[in-house]
């Protein structure tokens, strides 16, 4: 049995990655995601892999794209101003349907703002950060543990569903350490779907099947020549000046992660099946909210802990399921109140929806969490 | 008709190119295509078609990924040379041809450019230079000659411009030329010579732009501005058999920079073969 | 041992102290306990107050900032006098022979040990004063066995220094009393 080992967050993120195939990084130093790239360049070597240092986050994922088009299955690891930096890219990854992984461990901004302090407020820069409507798939780990093992399905899904993945860290996790038992789930990792020309008639490389949504792919400079663009594109993968071919396309690329969100979306919930309240969170947020639900049912209150795993798409459905039960629901966040915005749209008015927030670089307490709770049962006895 | 060249190497369904009546890029497109085919007939060492990767960024130049019928990727502004890095990296045996023009790979990817060049990675970048950005109608670029006008330059151009063959073997490149449109046969040698060339090479080939470069700086047309390029772009030796006086306010076509700098693809690879023996030898499965 | 661990390592950066927080963790996951560490990172770990936190505990750590600290060890005064105003009641503090005890702390209950001397003079190298650190608190605290207290230092340091590490902690054992560990036992 593999031992136990005290692991930092952004280390387990490049273990996890190795395990899932990982085989190119390029990345640009930035706190607090610097860790990533340094554990890369140390580790990828011993795979087999390939590290570099690139000379801004803008060429990281551009080469990040190129290696996984040629075959690698590819990551990069950035923080809020590198995140920045990348997004026209990434919908470039979107639009050609280039597999890849992005990790963002969030630090306060915006701007430079504070470099090591913790903060969750790109999460709607996950969702919209490039232009244009793309499709968005992002995970958030809140342990060491689930960041290793997260990181693994976020390269799956991104193999399955040929898109970029964000994986949504913060400097919470990245920066923590605990202790691990590695496992290697080899018979989960998913490789790449591939076809060839020479398979049958179709010669077309973003041919998809009747009720499909994600064409296999080819493998780039390895044989079989095609093309790749930016465009709005046809089945052939080069530029079409068609609005009825755009349209398609793009409708395509949104329902492939829309119509799946069953597949992708993924909760943890804790202590929900007769909770009143709901306290909704993500990533290392919900190390407090857990402490302070604890402590909450030992007061005898009925409160749970809704964590969406996969943050995009907002997993809806799994929220709205529990809404009958609940009476209100607390959002607790690391930013000015941005998942708040799915929670209320997704309760559309049902529920009272409270929220604690902070975007100063500190880190919100269970006993914030508490005290919030107790405020709002006030409020509840002075309706 | 289509010649041969045109059948055997570019994708007929794509044409007629998007490029104006005159426009010096599809001739430095032939000139590419010329070099591979010879390259690839070449009877002691020839390349393999389906290892040659076209890389390009976002401009007139770049469109020329399309009409190429080679692996090509068509990619963002200014990154085509970042995206190549990953390609080459990821199968370093890939003949990667990055295809761009000047505002691609000196303005917006100037940045890229002098760190590929610097890491000496395996890269053949042939920049159809023709100092203006043609798809966005005719604003200056970073070539644009001092004085010269352009739409966003309407009472001429206060910056001073690079010469981009001398700014790539600055930054390091183990291989730096200029080419041009007029003398292709010469052109053509010098990217065959590029694509050979082990480390990265940069090969900058003057366009011509009869249509706003050439419209707004009175250069006459595209027969006026082949002219100038025939008498001010001089082939190596005919530059160098030139006195001082003679060669004021000429250029020299030919290999600017070359030396046998160490490979980046092939560096990384010993740095992989060093940890994995390392591992074997510690009893690490290897695999 | 008790069922929480909250403790807190300060300095000035250089000194080792995440490195020390780090060591004591390994070691708590070595003995098959849970815990989490973590640490103000940025310019601070480049010269100014450094400041790292390891929760150990038998039950599983949720929120992984400490919040009632129930041991400090301090090697500056900047950081003995920031820290010794945010402790549990019945907390353990460490202090280096250097400093003074800060005002309004019961001196009953610090311990003060020569860390940064002994590192220097005893061991040879004043940069093994963490290491030395870490065998005085395990010997205070009678946290981890010998055997997995070096484990997790092995864990963490560079190859063909463990001769040095193995003294440092030896020696940083040497300078509690059994009297002060069995203070320390008694107090949490």
């Amino acid at each position: 049995m593999a031992k136990a080992v005290l692991m930092q967050g952004n280390e387990a993120a490049v273990e996890g990655a190795i395990t899932a195939g990982m085989r190119f990084f390029a990345g640009y130093p930035i706190t607090p995601s610097t860790e990533i790239a340094e554990q890369s360049a140390l580790r990828l070597p011993q795979e087999g892999g390939k590290f570099m240092q690139m000379e801004d986050e803008i060429s990281s994922i551009a080469a990040v794209l190129g290696a996984s088009a040629a075959g690698m299955k590819a990551m990069t690891a950035t923080s809020g101003p590198g995140f920045s930096l990348m997004q026209e890219n990434i919908g470039y990854g979107a639009m050609a349907e280039i597999p890849c992984v992005i990790i963002d461990v969030q630090r306060t901004g915006p701007s430079t703002g504070l470099p090591t302090s913790p903060s969750q407020g790109d999460y709607m820069q996950a969702r919209w950060g490039t232009h244009g409507d793309h499709p968005v798939i992002a995970l958030s780990p809140s342990s060491v543990l689930e960041t290793y093992t997260l990181i693994i399905r976020a390269f799956n899904l991104a193999e399955k569903y040929r898109t970029p993945v964000i994986f949504l860290m913060d400097e919470i996790v990245g920066h923590m350490r605990e202790g691990v038992v590695l496992s290697n789930p080899r018979d989960l990792i998913i490789n790449r779907r591939k076809m060839s020309f020479h398979d049958g008639a179709n010669k077309q490389c973003y041919f998809v099947p009747e009720g499909e949504y994600v064409p296999a792919m080819k493998p780039f400079g390895q044989g079989e020549r095609y093309n790749i663009t930016g465009l709005a594109h046809d089945v052939s993968g080069f530029p079409v000046n068609s609005s009825e071919i755009a349209g398609r396309l793009v409708t395509r690329l949104l329902d492939k992660v829309e119509k799946n969100a069953d597949d992708i979306c993924r909760v943890e919930e804790f202590a929900m099946d007769d909770a009143e309240i709901a306290v909704v969170c993500f990533g290392g947020t919900a190390r407090a909210v857990m402490d302070a639900v604890l402590q909450a049912r030992e007061a005898g209150k009925r409160v749970g802990m809704f964590r969406p795993i996969t943050v995009w798409p907002f997993p809806e459905k799994q929220l709205r399921a529990r809404l009958p039960q609940l009476k209100k629901i607390l959002m607790v966040e690391h930013n000015h109140g941005q998942m708040l915005l799915e929670v209320q749209r997704t309760v559309g008015g049902a529920l009272p929806v409270d929220f604690l927030g902070r975007i100063d670089g500190t880190v919100i307490s269970p006993a914030d969490i508490l005290a919030k709770l107790s405020e709002m049962e006030g409020k509840n006895h002075a309706e | 008709m289509p010649s041969d060249l045109v059948h055997l190497y570019m994708r007929i369904d794509h044409l007629p190119q998007i490029w104006c009546p005159g426009c010096g890029n599809g001739v430095i497109m032939r000139d590419v295509a010329v070099a591979i085919d010879e390259l690839i007939h070449d009877e002691e060492n020839s390349i393999n078609r389906e290892d040659i990767v076209i890389v390009s960024g976002i401009g007139c130049s770049s469109r020329a990924a399309g009409y190429l019928d080679f692996n090509s990727i068509h990619t963002t502004h200014g990154r085509a040379i970042a995206f190549a890095s990953g390609i080459k990296m990821a199968n370093p045996k890939l003949h990667v041809i990055v295809l761009t023009g000047d505002g691609d790979c000196s303005a917006i990817g100037g940045n890229h450019l002098i760190h590929a060049a610097r890491r000496n990675l395996g890269l053949t970048v042939v920049c159809f230079n023709n100092d203006i950005y043609g798809m966005t109608g005719g604003q200056y670029s970073p070539t644009t000659p001092n004085g010269d006008k352009a739409t966003t330059a309407p009472y001429g151009n206060v910056d001073r411009p690079f010469d981009i063959a001398v700014l790539a073997a600055g930054a390091g490149a183990s291989f730096s030329a200029r080419g041009d449109v007029y003398h292709a046969r010469e052109t053509i040698d010098i990217i065959k010579r590029a694509i050979r060339h082990k480390g990265f090479s940069l090969v900058d080939v003057y366009s011509i732009c009869p249509t706003y470069y050439g419209r707004k700086n009175r250069k006459g047309d595209a027969v006026e501005m082949l002219r100038w390029q025939k008498e001010n772009l001089l082939p190596t030796a005919r530059y160098y058999s030139m006195s001082e006086e003679e060669r004021a306010g000429k250029k020299q076509i030919g290999i600017l920079s070359y030396n046998d700098y160490p490979e980046y693809t092939e560096e990384y690879a010993k740095i992989i073969a060093a940890c994995r023996g390392k591992a074997k030898k510690q009893g690490g499965d290897g695999t | 041992m008790s069922k929480r661990y909250e403790m807190r390592f300060a300095g000035s950066g250089g000194q080792g102290v995440i490195l020390a927080s780090v060591i004591i963790a390994e070691a708590a996951v070595i003995a098959g306990l849970n815990a989490v560490q973590s640490q103000a990172y940025g310019p601070e770990a480049r010269g100014g107050v450094s400041k790292a936190e390891t929760i150990i505990s038998r039950d599983k750590i949720w929120y992984s900032k400490v919040t009632r600290p129930s041991f400090l060890l301090a090697l500056t005064q900047a950081s003995a006098d920031k820290y010794a105003k945010e402790l549990a009641e019945d907390a353990v503090v460490m202090l280096d022979e250097s400093l003074a005890i800060p005002a309004g702390l019961d001196p009953s209950r610090v311990i003060v040990v020569p860390v940064l001397r002994t590192a220097k003079e005893k061991v040879g190298k004043a940069f093994t004063a963490n290491i030395v650190a870490v065998g005085a608190i395990n010997r205070a605290l009678r946290l981890f066995s010998d055997e997995d207290l070096l484990e997790g230092v092995r864990r963490h340091i560079p190859a063909g220094t463990e001769d040095i590490n193995r003294k440092a902690l030896a020696e940083g054992a040497a300078l509690i009393t059994d009297a002060q560990a069995a203070a320390c036992a008694r107090r949490i």
